[in-house]
């Protein structure tokens, strides 16, 4: 049966649509979802309409003028009345705490007892925020809708008065030195999954066909077990009263009280991600390896050159495009790594990924949640090009 | 041509197993001159690499001891035998240019870098690939990447050149240019060549000397010549050319002359080793030396039937009934014709005694 170019074409597309399909519901839509909620946030605009329209037009210098307080206060009311009034004010605490309360506060006390006079002076009797000119300004960026604000926010910035970025105060200053910490724990578990997965892919790679099956089954068999059960057998060994400290203080090694600190920080983490991610640094290594014939180390030796020479000039560049696959794939799994380091990362040994998932679940804060993961996404595309310019990706191959 | 007849290289009862069970060299004495080409020769399997293995220092001998200029190398790691290696896949490293290939084994060895310089231009000469030295080798052809790998090989002046069956992987007109090439070199360096091989063919061009391989054994050592015009055992005579064998019986002995009988008929025979009245021998007779109606001094002649005939060329190739046996060979060089004989006659053909070598029976 003859196909022309055409029905083959449509053919191949059929065959993939299913999996087209499936990536884009599962993977590029949220993917693309969570991209505009980092800058798109129109809850406070969609709420507050009156409120920010009064707001355009001031200056900003000094507190708005008693139409603004008026146009305000009754909205919030009115807000309150209808019980919608918290979320706003959630979104606005996140640019001044303390905002959640006086919102709240003062709209009750208005709903209560409506002012007869100047709004203005019963809302800052209510409470003495309204007389700060901050106060307004967050609410005026609260209700931005395409706003830096949560990107500024991930990179420690904030805006000041006049719109300006500055830096966060010091003792607000939490994701970057995170996601410095974050590389660097991936750097260290990459470095140390190499140094132990190079020799392991050699073996592999060179012993005799009916061993390496064997040695490559063991190598397999941690992906066949639950990466909880994994990470949790880690808990087991490391804890304070763990199976390791244990055995140190029964040998004599380490005195009772000198029991290693070796999980719930740093440590942990690294310990445990290696461990998980080790077949990943042994796979590409180990089909990289394998394509390089026994026989051009017997060539080097006979040649002259003694075991070391033979490895560095001969054997080491032949495995280089496994040690670069092996360790992108090492360095940019555990940078997103997230179960792990929540078990056993204690608190020095958490991620950026358990901050992420901290503002999805816990403080709903979606949009700083999505702009982290951003800085995350553009940081690896950034270093895979970087990489590539370096090794040249064509020469790496994963298997 | 004259060969160094000192010894360079000595196996002294040299045994190996790589399992502890089975002897795939059971006990090989062998000595290699100074400047001589050497070829092992044998079928698969034979024990001829293991034996190349063994010299270059990748192998350990199970027992026994090699030696090499008169010391023994067992505590020589490879790098420290100064021999040059060339494989059977070339094994030149993909990521290094031809010139890079070549001055490796110069810089392991400290070479200062003008006289690493001027060693590989010297070496690309020698193979005639003077404008190749900024390629890699997947940039050649198979012939030009094997004589990189020689190149290589030479590039660091050793003692003793050790090659693999090289030109395994080449097709036949490639090979036959570069075993005149391989000889040239050799001839004009003067290096210790060890050479492996399972074509005769190959080995009877190159070599000073072969030694033929058989089950991990030396069934005979000796020049080209000696080996096709002597077969001292019925292996060689079956392996090195083509020879038809008959079986027989030792009916008379007269000096090195014996009378042999081969069914029913009686054959006069050149003994290569003595043997007794009673013995079981096979006699090797060359396809070319056997002639069809032989005059008077032929001192064994019989009467044949022709099977078939095939033109090769230089020579008919006839097939013949005799002693009740099929496949008794005959080549008629094609300047005589085709003899004037056609499948189905009836013919004479006859050889002289020293055409005719009565060799141990290795059947049983
Ligand atoms: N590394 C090894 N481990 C176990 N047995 C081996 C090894 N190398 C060779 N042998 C066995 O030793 C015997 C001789 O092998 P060797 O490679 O020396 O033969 P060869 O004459 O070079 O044959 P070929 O012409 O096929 O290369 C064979 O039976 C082979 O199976
Ligand atoms: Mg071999």
């Amino acid at each position: 049966m003859a196909l022309s170019l055409t029905d083959k074409r449509l053919r191949a597309a059929l065959l993939a649509a299913p999996l087209v399909v499936f990536v884009a519901v599962t993977f590029l839509a949220p993917l693309a979802l969570m991209l505009v909620r980092s800058v798109y946030e129109p809850a406070v605009a969609d709420s507050i309409p009156a409120t920010l329209n009064a707001l355009a037009e001031w200056d900003g210098r000094e507190l708005p003028d008693e139409e603004a307080f008026r146009i305000a206060g009754m909205e919030f009311v009115a807000l309150n009345a209808e019980r919608r009034l918290g979320s706003v004010a959630t979104r606005v605490n996140r640019l001044q705490s303390g905002m959640r309360s006086t919102m709240l506060g003062t709209a009750r006390a208005l709903g209560n007892d409506p002012p007869a006079g100047s709004w203005r002076d019963a809302m800052i009797a209510a409470d003495e925020d309204w007389a700060e000119v901050s106060t307004w300004l967050a609410i005026g960026r609260a209700g931005e809708r395409i706003t830096p604000r949560h990107y500024l926010n991930a990179l420690d910035l904030d805006r000041g008065a006049v719109g300006e970025i500055v830096a966060q105060p010091e003792d607000r200053r939490i994701y970057v030195s995170l996601l410095v910490r974050t590389f660097g724990i991936s750097a260290a578990i990459t470095l140390i999954s190499l140094m132990l997965a190079y020799p392991v892919a050699w073996l592999l790679a060179h012993a005799p066909p009916s061993r390496a099956g064997v040695l490559l089954l063991l190598v397999l068999v941690p992906f066949w077990t639950s990466l909880l059960v994994r990470t949790t057998s880690w808990i087991v060994l490391l804890q304070n009263q763990g199976v390791i400290n244990d055995l140190l203080v029964v040998i004599g090694i380490l005195a009772e009280e000198q029991r290693l600190a070796m999980i719930y920080n740093m440590t942990g983490t690294i310990i445990a991600m290696v461990h998980v991610l080790l077949p990943f640094m042994i796979l590409p290594l180990y089909s990289i390896m394998r394509t390089i014939p026994p026989r051009h180390m017997q060539a080097a030796a006979s040649l002259g050159a003694s075991f070391w020479q033979s490895f560095r000039r001969v054997y080491w560049p032949q495995s280089l495009p496994g040690v670069a696959a092996g360790s992108l794939l090492v360095f940019i799994m555990s940078i997103g790594f997230y179960i792990t380091p929540a078990l056993v990362g204690g608190r020095t040994g958490q991620l950026i990924s358990s901050m992420i998932a901290y503002h999805m679940e816990q403080s709903l804060n979606w949009g700083l949640a999505a702009a982290l993961g951003a800085i995350l996404l553009l940081l690896v595309v950034l270093l895979y090009l970087i990489y590539n310019r370096l090794v040249g990706i064509d020469r790496m191959r994963l298997g | 041509m004259s060969i160094a007849t000192d010894t360079q290289i000595e196996f002294i009862n040299i045994s190996k197993s790589y399992d502890g069970k089975t002897m795939v060299l059971p006990n090989l004495n062998m000595s290699v001159r100074r400047g001589e080409f050497l070829t092992l020769l044998g079928p698969s399997g034979s024990g001829k690499t293991t034996c190349l293995m063994m010299l270059a220092g990748f192998e350990t001998p199970t027992s026994g001891e090699i030696r090499v200029n008169g010391e023994s190398v067992h505590n020589l790691p490879p790098q420290k035998r100064d021999m040059g290696m060339v494989f059977q896949n070339y094994a030149l490293f993909p990521h290094m240019t031809v010139g890079q290939n070549l001055s490796f084994p110069l810089e392991v060895r400290g070479t200062a870098p003008d006289e690493r310089a001027r060693r590989v231009q010297r070496a690309l000469e020698i193979v005639r690939l003077e404008d190749y030295g900024d390629r890699r080798p997947g940039q050649l052809s198979g012939g030009q990447q094997q004589r990189v790998a020689i190149a290589r090989a030479l590039v660091f002046e050793p003692g003793v050149v050790l090659m693999d069956e090289p030109l395994g992987a080449l097709d036949r007109r490639l090979r036959e240019q570069l075993q005149l090439e391989i000889r040239s070199i050799q001839r004009e360096l003067g290096v210790t060549m060890v050479y492996v091989t399972h074509d005769q063919q190959e080995a009877m061009t190159l070599s000073d000397r072969i030694a033929v391989f058989n089950h991990g054994e030396i069934q005979q050592v000796a020049a080209p010549e000696t080996l096709y015009e002597e077969p001292a055992r019925e292996f060689v005579a079956r392996f090195v050319g083509d020879n038809n064998l008959l079986r027989g019986t030792v009916r008379s002995v007269d000096g090195e002359v014996c009378k042999v009988q081969v069914g029913e008929g009686l054959v006069e025979a050149f003994m290569v080793e003595p043997l007794e009245v009673g013995d079981q021998t096979v006699l090797a007779i060359r396809p070319e030396r056997v002639v069809l109606s032989p005059s008077m001094e032929y001192s064994n002649t019989v009467t044949a039937s022709v099977d078939d005939m095939v033109f090769q060329g230089d020579h008919w190739r006839v097939s013949v009934t005799t002693f009740n046996q099929p496949e008794f060979v005959v080549k008629i060089p094609n300047f005589i014709g085709q003899g004037g004989i056609l499948p189905g006659d009836r013919v004479r053909v006859g050889w002289t005694v020293i055409d005719c070598r009565a060799l141990p029976d290795e059947s049983r």
